[in-house]
C-alpha cells in the first residue's frame, strides 16, 4: 500500500486530496499513472498531461522510477511560487 | 513550521531559517534579527514579494496559495545548502507564506547576511529564482475573470538555467 497525494489543479481536477493505493503488479510511477489512467477520461487528460510532475517520498522523480510499500507519491503540476 | 539547521563544520558557520506560515511577517524585524549578535556580516540584503494588483491583463483580488508541506522545507534546505557552498553567508532566512492573501499584502521573504555585498545580492537572488522553479508552492489567482491556478512563466525557467553556468 502507497499514499498518493494530488496538488493544486490536479487535487481540484480530480476532487481528491489524497488515497491509499494498492500496488499490485505496477511497481514503477509509470505503471501506477497507467493504472489511475484506467479510471476513466478525467484522469487520463489530468495525469498524461505532459508537464505533470512526480515526487516519490518527495524527492522530484523520473516515470521510470520504482516505488516500494510505504512510499508517499504525490502528482502535481509545475510550481508558481514565489 | 520552522526549524534552524546548524552545519556540522565550524568553518561553515551558518544560521539559516525556514518558515512557512499563514500569518504576514515584520520585514524590520526580520532585518535586525540578520543582523544578529556578532559584527560578522558587512551586507544584509533582503527580498520580499508582494501581490500585485495586474497580472497578464486581469484586476487581481486575491491569491490562493497551497504547497506540500514537508516537501517544501527539504527543498528549500538544499537551496540554502546549495547557497552556501557557492557563497560566504552568515545567516539567512525564508518565509513563504500560504493561504489567501490579498492585494498588497507580503508573500515572500529572502534575508541573507554576508560579509560582503557581492555575495549577500548574489545569493538572494539564487534563493528566489530557485525558489520559484523549485519549492511546490501553486498560486490560484481570483480576479475579475474568475479563478485561475497560474501557469509556471519562461522567464522564470529561464532565471533558472542562468544559474547552472
Amino acid at each position: 500500500m502507497i499514499t498518493i497525494l494530488y496538488f493544486a489543479r490536479l487535487r481540484e481536477q480530480l476532487g481528491l486530496e489524497r488515497e491509499q493505493f494498492e500496488l499490485g503488479q505496477a511497481t514503477t510511477v509509470a505503471a501506477i499513472k497507467s493504472e489511475l489512467c484506467q479510471r476513466g477520461d478525467l484522469w487520463q487528460q489530468s495525469l498524461t498531461a505532459d508537464n505533470i510532475l512526480v515526487a516519490i517520498n518527495q524527492q522530484l522523480s523520473q516515470n521510470e522510477d520504482q516505488v516500494q510499500a510505504g512510499d508517499e507519491l504525490a502528482f502535481f503540476p509545475p510550481v508558481t511560487g514565489g | 513550521m520552522s526549524w534552524h539547521f546548524f552545519p556540522p563544520l565550524p568553518a561553515a558557520k551558518m544560521t539559516v531559517e525556514i518558515q512557512i506560515q499563514q500569518q504576514d511577517f515584520d520585514y524590520a524585524h526580520e532585518y535586525q534579527l540578520l543582523r544578529g549578535d556578532s559584527p560578522d556580516a558587512g551586507a544584509i540584503v533582503c527580498f520580499s514579494g508582494l501581490v500585485r494588483d495586474l497580472n497578464l491583463g486581469s484586476q487581481v483580488e486575491k491569491l490562493v496559495l497551497e504547497h506540500y508541506p514537508g516537501m517544501t522545507e527539504s527543498v528549500l534546505q538544499n537551496l540554502l545548502e546549495q547557497a552556501r557552498q557557492r557563497w560566504d553567508i552568515k545567516r539567512a532566512k525564508i518565509i513563504h507564506r500560504v493561504g489567501e492573501l490579498t492585494l498588497g499584502e507580503q508573500i515572500v521573504f529572502v534575508g541573507i547576511a554576508s560579509a560582503h555585498r557581492k555575495d549577500a545580492f548574489a545569493a538572494c537572488q539564487f534563493l528566489m529564482d530557485l525558489l520559484k522553479t523549485q519549492a511546490p508552492f501553486w498560486k490560484k489567482e481570483v480576479s475579475d475573470q474568475g479563478q485561475t491556478w497560474l501557469d509556471q512563466r519562461e522567464s522564470d525557467l529561464d532565471q533558472e538555467d542562468a544559474w547552472e553556468k
